[in-house]
């Protein structure tokens, strides 16, 4: 029962992001333990996006370092390291699901290859076994095997959602960075998807970063919260203590907005 | 002090916290709960809060479980081989220390969306790293014994009653054999019998040693398993 | 020099330096496309502008040129760029692959094996093969560089699963030298073992897109594919309808408007060889019949 000292997954330094002179954010520091769920909220243009883009290695801060502990070379500089190091991690240890499926899934292809392809990107050349896993996959986000050769525009908003999920986790990622993966489905949609990721994230110990505007979802997924206002954290904790006992006039502010969560 | 070695050492060690709500929204407003709070609870005993409604009961026991931050103060809790404050504590250790060494029965069950109440009982054994099956066998023993209907039990709680809620909420707070059991109101809106059921489950809890804190509303529950009473009073307002 | 009034080969000398130079870098890194600034020419894009640039700036008046359009040296398109080269650059033409030292194809390559003393010149159309998945330009150069080319194998899949075979069966990818995948131009996948350690120099020009690429002599060159589904190029269990060849690419040629067909050779100079050489088919050795039923189509 004795505490097993971990090592963070994730090791955000004063991470400051500029687009010009307008401020994306700013100051942002962390640490991230693997296993753990750690949910960014806040208002529109609070630099949520922003944030995770520099942290996914999807843009360049303006200054800061993102430490992350890979699986067999130690701790590497984010962006200190070559850019083929980088495009090999977002390959093989880690998965980013956007708000949009467009983003995130090849539109002309089938589902199959949509999942097959992450494979096939890590050297998988049996065509027999990719589509195996793809169609395992599918069914572990719930779609059934007779959709396997559908384009995904043919599937309904949620399903996309849970298709771009199933193409992230088939090469079995550690780190997963999701902006809105909820926004824009219908509520009960929301709530298949939201105990479909938990499900995941508990079974498979994933280590997620999710930025969303909603507070239940917030509550339902992430350990820890991160609350973001003008680009900088003005609030952080456990989840249930920064809901329940918000001491920033801004996150009372937003608590108090929603009815209850 | 140094010769009181073997003198039993408490569960948990309340030392002068306190506590002020500052509402932001209603211009800055302050709102003190507690001051000054110190309190020891030992293994194998139950202390009941005690004072009027709006007195801080429920916002002491929830800065116990760190669901409150306290503005100063500790909370040492016996964790293992070690102490935690879950005042000063990393939310890594909070987590910790809930998962192994601390149990809340919260007023109300949050209901997580799909998740069936066999599911929601077994969880936190399973975490702990309880082969599933196992802890669905104790999931099964606690619902049966507080009578909620084997055919409620692959369904999710949402759409169950108040007192149905209540009670599936009670056994997952009992799932797992916590040294230190948080208990909110956890009688309120059950039927006499479940209401036994229930004591009866907190008198075991104590007889393999766990120190409970708990809130009850019901003057004869908290007769039949409170050891002594600590009196949380209302902190006169200071605001003008 | 020449009867045109242009320089020799058409181009002027300076855009043939400037594209030798994007030939010489292309055959250091097999594979890889070498952008150049290419000339207007006067023929349109379909034509093979790439191809006839890279041919300008390669040829010499030693040189003996053939070329080839669906495997056949007298339709009009191959007529007019031989016509073109010999007046613009004095050469030699031949419809003899033995006797050629350049061959500007666009759909074949030719079934008589190549030698070290040939060079092989093809016309691309769309030289990027990861264009279909990804249209930014600046994408596709990062996945070259980085030789991430798992999308190119979503082609192959989406094939399988939906025809149960590769059915890609023109312009068929290849990884050059184990390093760059690589768009063969649109001869059919059988000419593509042909492209593997080949002892002729294969130079590949896109005039629209503007860029050269080479396989040098002698250059491994495979052909994608699954472990359980490898690569196989097309059979037919016909031989050729005149000369009875057993191992060449055989194109379908309506004999009449009864729906009578027969298969015969598509490269009509290895056909004709055969037939000098006294093969027969089991439509005989009439090549007047051959030569109604081309012109027939
Ligand atoms: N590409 C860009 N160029 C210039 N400014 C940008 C760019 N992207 C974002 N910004 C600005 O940076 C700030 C933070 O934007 P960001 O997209 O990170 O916000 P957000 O918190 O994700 O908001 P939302 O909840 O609306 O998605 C905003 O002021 C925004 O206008
Ligand atoms: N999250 C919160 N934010 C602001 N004020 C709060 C919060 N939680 C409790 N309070 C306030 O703290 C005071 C103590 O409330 P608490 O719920 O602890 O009382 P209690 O003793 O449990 O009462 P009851 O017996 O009615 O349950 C009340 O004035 C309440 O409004
Ligand atoms: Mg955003
Ligand atoms: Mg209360
Ligand atoms: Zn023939």
């Amino acid at each position: 029962m004795t505490m097993i000292p971990q090592t963070p997954l994730l090791r955000v330094e004063g991470l400051t992001h500029y687009y010009g002179s307008r401020l994306g954010c700013r100051d942002v520091s962390f640490d991230l333990y693997p296993g753990e769920v750690l949910g960014i909220v806040g208002e529109s243009g609070s630099g949520k996006s922003t944030l995770l883009s520099c942290l996914s290695a999807r843009q360049d801060p303006s200054s800061g370092r993102v430490l992350y502990q890979s699986r067999h070379d130690g701790e590497i500089d984010l962006y200190r390291v070559s850019e083929p190091r980088r495009r090999l991690l977002m390959r093989t240890e880690w998965g980013i699901v956007h708000q949009n499926p467009r983003d995130g899934l090849r539109m002309t292809v089938s589902a199959g290859a949509n999942i097959g392809e992450r494979l096939m990107a890590v050297g998988a050349r049996h065509y027999g076994d990719i589509r195996d896993q793809a169609i395992d996959w599918l069914g572990r986000v719930e779609i059934s095997d007779d959709r396997t050769d559908d384009l995904p525009r043919t599937f309904s908003g949620g399903m996309q959602q849970r298709l771009q999920i199933a193409r992230n986790l088939v090469t079995q990622p550690r780190l997963i960075f999701m902006d809105e993966p909820t926004g824009g489905l219908d509520v009960s949609v929301q709530a298949r998807l939201l105990d479909l990721l938990r499900g995941l994230v508990s079974s498979l110990g994933l280590s997620v970063i999710i930025v969303t505007h909603d507070l239940a979802v917030a509550r339902l997924l992430a350990h820890r919260l991160m609350v973001m206002k003008e680009g900088q954290v003005v609030e952080t904790g456990l989840t249930d203590q920064v809901l329940d006992d918000p001491h920033h006039p801004y996150t009372q502010l937003l608590v108090s907005s929603v009815l209850q969560v | 002090m140094t010769n009181q070695t073997n003198a039993p050492r408490p569960a948990v060690s309340v030392r002068d916290l306190e506590k002020t709500f500052v509402l932001h929204t209603q211009g800055g407003a302050r709102l003190p709960v507690f001051a000054g709070l110190t309190l020891d609870v030992f293994p194998g005993e139950c202390v009941a809060l005690h004072g009027p409604s709006g007195a801080g009961k429920s916002t002491l026991l929830r800065s116990l479980y760190a669901n409150y931050k306290p503005g100063s103060g500790q909370v040492l809790v016996r964790h293992g081989d070690s102490t935690v404050d879950m005042v000063s504590a990393t939310p890594h250790q909070i987590l910790a220390v809930r998962r192994h060494t601390m149990g809340y029965v919260s007023q109300f069950l949050r209901v997580i969306p799909r998740v069936s109440t066999l599911d929601i009982v077994a969880e936190p054994l399973i975490t702990l790293g309880t082969a599933p099956e196992e802890a669905r066998a104790r999931a099964r023993a606690l619902l049966t014994r507080l009578r909620i209907a084997e055919r409620l039990w692959s369904l999710a709680p949402a759409t169950f009653s108040g007192g149905e809620q209540q009670r599936v909420n009670i056994a997952r707070g009992f799932s797992v054999p916590y040294p230190v059991l948080l208990l909110d109101e956890p009688t309120a809106s059950l039927d006499a019998a479940n209401r036994a059921t229930v004591l009866e489950l907190i008198t075991e809890a104590k007889q393999r040693g766990a120190a409970v804190i708990g809130i009850f509303h019901d003057a004869d529950a908290r007769a039949a398993v409170a050891d002594r009473l600590f009196d949380v009073l209302p902190v006169p307002s200071q605001a003008a | 020099m020449t009867d045109t009034g242009y320089n020799y080969a058409y181009l002027d000398e300076q855009t043939k330096r400037m594209i030798r130079r994007a030939i010489l870098k292309a055959v250091a890194v097999p594979g890889y496309q070498v952008p150049f600034a290419g000339r207007e020419m006067p023929l349109p894009y379909g034509w093979g502008t790439g191809g006839i640039q890279v041919t300008a700036a390669i040829i010499g008046q030693d040189d003996t040129l053939k070329v080839i359009d669906q495997g056949a040296d007298d339709t009009t398109n191959a007529v007019s760029i031989r016509r073109f080269f010999a007046r613009t650059a004095a050469v030699k033409t031949t419809e003899k692959t033995v006797e050629a030292t350049v061959i500007q194809t666009r759909h074949r390559i030719p079934e008589t094996p190549l030698t070290e003393n040939q060079i092989m010149v093809y016309q691309v159309p769309i030289p990027e093969p990861l264009r279909w998945m990804e249209p930014r330009e600046t994408e596709t150069r990062k996945m070259h560089a980085l030789q991430e080319y798992g999308v190119m194998h979503v082609k192959l899949y989406e094939d399988i699963a939906r025809f149960g075979h590769i059915a890609t069966t023109y312009d068929y990818p290849v990884m050059v030298n184990d390093r760059y995948l690589m768009a063969p131009s649109p001869i059919p996948k059988f000419d593509n073992p042909k492209l593997n350690n080949s002892p002729a120099l294969q130079l590949f020009g896109a005039g629209r897109e503007k860029r050269i690429y080479a396989v040098p002599p002698y250059t491994p060159v495979k052909s994608l594919d699954f472990t359980d589904h490898p690569f196989e190029v097309q059979r037919w269990d016909d031989c050729c309808a005149l000369c009875g060849a057993t191992d060449s690419f055989l194109d379908e040629v309506i004999t009449d408007d009864k729906g009578g067909r027969m298969y015969v050779c598509s490269d009509s100079d290895y056909c004709g060889d055969r037939r000098a050489a006294g093969h027969v088919g089991p439509q005989g050795v009439d090549a007047d019949a051959y030569q109604r039923a081309t012109a027939a189509e």
